[in-house]
């Protein structure tokens, strides 16, 4: 049942689809390569102000340095656990930054980037895996939904919504500031799921104005891609009934103007996307997992080298767009985060035990005001009381 | 051999030698192979059996648990892990109504010898989700078995005779104690049958009733109330669905007192089935009615107060109190 090549099973992998964890084949839609060099794509191709591209460059030194920050809360027992996204700040600021304010997010547990792009205070995102509370931010202020830790579960809400978004003529009516779309949020993992395969036919089905970004980190904690998809997964969307696309998700030019063009398509009314953006786990799946059981050292090295960051800050630098100034900017501004992050993060209050009663319906119901009543006596016997 | 063990320890152990015994057992799950699980159960045994045997599966766990479900029906034994309590519900359709009703429905021509493993309970400091305890979810559900074990020397018997078991077995590990406690696994004794629940310590006054997870601190309970001179007899269930009263009705006649205690909500939870079964049975021993201590009915909540969600010592010894209280 192995599923290496000549297994008897079916063609040998390598050969008709390039080999496993390669660069992300010819398809792959790329504007800046990992040297800082500027492409250009005859379907994707933009024009970036230096302002677009030094707004780029902070949002992902302030994503890292947030995810950075984290772990090391996290190591020093300030957070439950971290589920990190080293390596992915170019596929979560690029789908991030192509959103207009109306356009509507369903995230997983690890979109801190683009949670970020959204204006949620970082110090909410840390509350949750520090174990205060499930999200504390409003998912309609921002458009921002929860996080959602079930595999997949989020992109049928996220199709429902863009039902909703179509039946209440928000979308296809040509004005840009009510025209509005989804972004779903999965993993290469995730694909796997009944609930993704599901929404993918309900988006088809109702050309509902929908784009599913898939970040394809190659790992679903310990299981390679291999062990989800057989094809390249962009592929995938033609059998649905959608287009695919796959994007370099290093490249957070090519990811902005990808997602950019779905999410228009979508607004347009003429339905659901699929981006895939081939990106990499650089860090571990979450702060408990140890990658060095199933993960080989040499491709963490070899993704070094295609670090999203770095090749914006070339291309910044060799064509001037940069000084030193801001560049030190950036860096102070990373540091005062860091250091709010720290101190906020161990500010943050527990919640009160008896809170735990609260909205578990819109309406109380008398059986659990019992015991809610019934726990408070029981507190009040002890020292202190209720906290 | 005798050798001291953790619980985690103790079903790996457990489950390479139902795989050594029987060809036909396969492991199957997300991460069980190389990664040896999130929570190393399977440690090693994908090295040791191989990739045939020990399967890492796509992440889907519905397709986890119906293509183990064709695998049974073709002979074969699986034993699925499903990575967390709060993920088995994607499976939980194949399980209630595929899993559970196989044998029934097909007039006992197919049998489903399956073993479901789920790491559950709370105490870890987790986020949502991963701190579940859907027992009694499983237990009502005809055709399924349902077994916790609370200590490694039954972690190791437990999942080799659920293996062996013709139907399908819910296998329910309490994951805080996987590394928590060491204890000395003899691998020639003679474990008692897989579904028989057993008195863990011996008492007089009342009966503390519990199973998985719980029974630690329902020892602590009876260590602490036996300072204060009352002599509490625990009870591990062992196995929630069939539920084995006999050595808990036997305890409730001689003490007259039972409180029953579990993480799970108290609502409709096994502490019912438990306390109405003590109550048909016992009536006329019972000297107050049997006690329920258990999680509230609020969704698991953030892991900063579960320490208040969960039923502690405290808990449950003012439950004893109340009950010598009638
Ligand atoms: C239904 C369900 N099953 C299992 C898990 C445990 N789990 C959490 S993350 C993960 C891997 C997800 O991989 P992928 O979808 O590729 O996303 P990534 O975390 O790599 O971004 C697993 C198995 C879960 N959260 N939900």
């Amino acid at each position: 049942m192995s599923q290496q090549s000549g297994d008897g099973f079916g063609p040998d992998l390598a050969e008709v689809f390039g080999p496993a964890h390669s660069d992300g084949g010819p398809e792959l839609v790329q504007l800046l390569t990992p040297e800082g060099e500027r492409l250009h794509h005859p379907e994707f191709d933009l024009d970036f102000s230096a302002e677009e591209l030094r707004g780029f460059y902070r949002d992902m030194v302030l994503t890292r340095r947030l995810d950075v920050e984290a772990t090391a809360l996290q190591r020093h027992g300030e957070l439950g656990i971290w589920a990190q996204l080293l390596g992915q700040e170019a596929a979560q600021i690029g789908a991030g930054r192509a959103l207009r304010p109306q356009d509507h997010v369903f995230p997983t547990y690890r979109e801190h980037g683009v949670a970020w792009c959204r204006g949620i205070d970082p110090l909410q995102l840390l509350g949750l895996f520090r174990g205060v509370d499930h999200g504390s931010w409003d998912p309609e202020e921002r458009h921002f939904g929860l996080y959602t830790i079930v595999i997949g579960a989020q992109c049928l809400h996220a199709v429902g919504y863009a039902m909703g978004m179509q039946r209440d003529g928000d979308v296809g009516t040509g004005d840009p500031d009510r025209d509005a779309a989804v972004l779903a949020h999965f993993g290469d993992g995730a694909s796997s799921q009944g609930d993704v395969n599901e929404s993918f036919i309900f988006a088809a089905s109702y050309n509902a104005p929908v784009v599913f970004f898939c970040q394809n980190n190659q790992w679903a904690i310990s299981e390679p891609i291999e062990r989800q998809s057989r094809i390249p997964l962009y592929q995938r969307a033609l059998g649905f009934g959608f287009p695919g696309i796959r994007v370099d998700g290093n490249d957070v030019l090519a990811t902005y103007a990808v997602t950019r063009a779905a999410l228009q398509r979508a607004r347009d009314g003429q339905g659901p996307t699929f981006v895939e953006a081939y990106t990499y786990r650089m860090g571990a799946h979450t702060t408990t997992d140890d990658p060095t059981r199933y993960r080989l050292s040499d491709d963490v090295e070899r993704w070094k080298l295609r670090d999203p960051i770095a090749r914006v800050e070339v291309y910044l630098k060799r064509n001037g767009l940069v000084d030193e100034a801001f560049l030190e900017a950036v860096a102070e501004e990373a540091d005062q985060l860091g250091a709010t992050l720290r101190e906020g993060c161990k500010a943050l209050p527990d919640p009160a035990p008896l809170s735990m009663f609260d909205h578990v319906y819109a309406e109380m119901t008398e059986e659990l005001a019992a015991q809610r009543d019934g726990y408070a006596a029981y507190r009040e016997t002890f020292e202190g009381g209720v906290a | 051999m005798s050798q001291r063990v953790t619980l985690a320890k103790a079903l790996n152990m457990g489950l390479r030698r139902a795989m050594e015994d029987d060809d036909k057992v396969l492991l199957m799950g997300e991460d069980v192979g190389k990664l040896g699980g999130v929570f190393r159960i399977t440690d090693g045994l994908q090295k040791d059996f191989g990739e045939d045997r020990v399967i890492d599966s796509p992440l889907a766990e519905s397709g986890i648990v119906g293509t183990a479900v064709g695998l049974a029906m073709r002979g074969y034994r699986p034993v699925v892990e499903i990575q967390f309590d709060g993920f088995v519900y994607p499976a939980y359709d194949q399980i209630v109504c595929q899993v559970a009703k196989i044998h029934y429905r097909s007039r006992g021509r197919v049998k489903m010898p399956m073993v479901i493993r789920i790491p559950y309970g709370g105490g870890i400091g987790a986020v949502e989700h991963h701190s579940e305890s859907p027992e009694a979810q499983f237990a009502h559900t005809p055709g399924l078995k349902v077994v916790t074990c609370s200590n490694p020397v039954d972690g190791y018997w437990m999942i080799q005779q659920a293996i062996a078991c013709d139907d399908p077995v819910v296998f329910l590990e309490p994951k805080r104690q996987y590394h928590a406690d060491k204890a000395d696994l003899d691998d020639q004794a003679t474990p008692d049958p897989l579904f028989t629940s057993r008195i863990v310590r011996p008492g007089t006054d009342a009966t503390l009733i519990s199973y998985g997870p719980m029974v630690k601190t329902a020892m602590k309970a009876a260590e602490a109330a036996a300072t204060e001179g009352r002599s509490l007899e625990v009870v591990d269930l062992r196995t929630l669905s069939p539920l084995d009263m006999t050595p808990v009705l036997d305890s409730v006649r001689r003490t007259g007192r039972a409180v029953v205690t579990h993480e799970a909500h108290v609502n409709l939870g096994m502490g019912a089935e438990v306390a109405a079964r003590i109550t048909e049975e016992c009536f006329y021993s019972l000297e107050a009615p049997v006690l329920r201590v258990g999680g509230f009915d609020t969704p698991y909540p953030a892991s900063r107060i579960e320490e208040d969600f969960l039923p502690d010592l405290d808990r449950v010894l003012d439950a004893v109190d109340r009950s010598f209280d009638y």
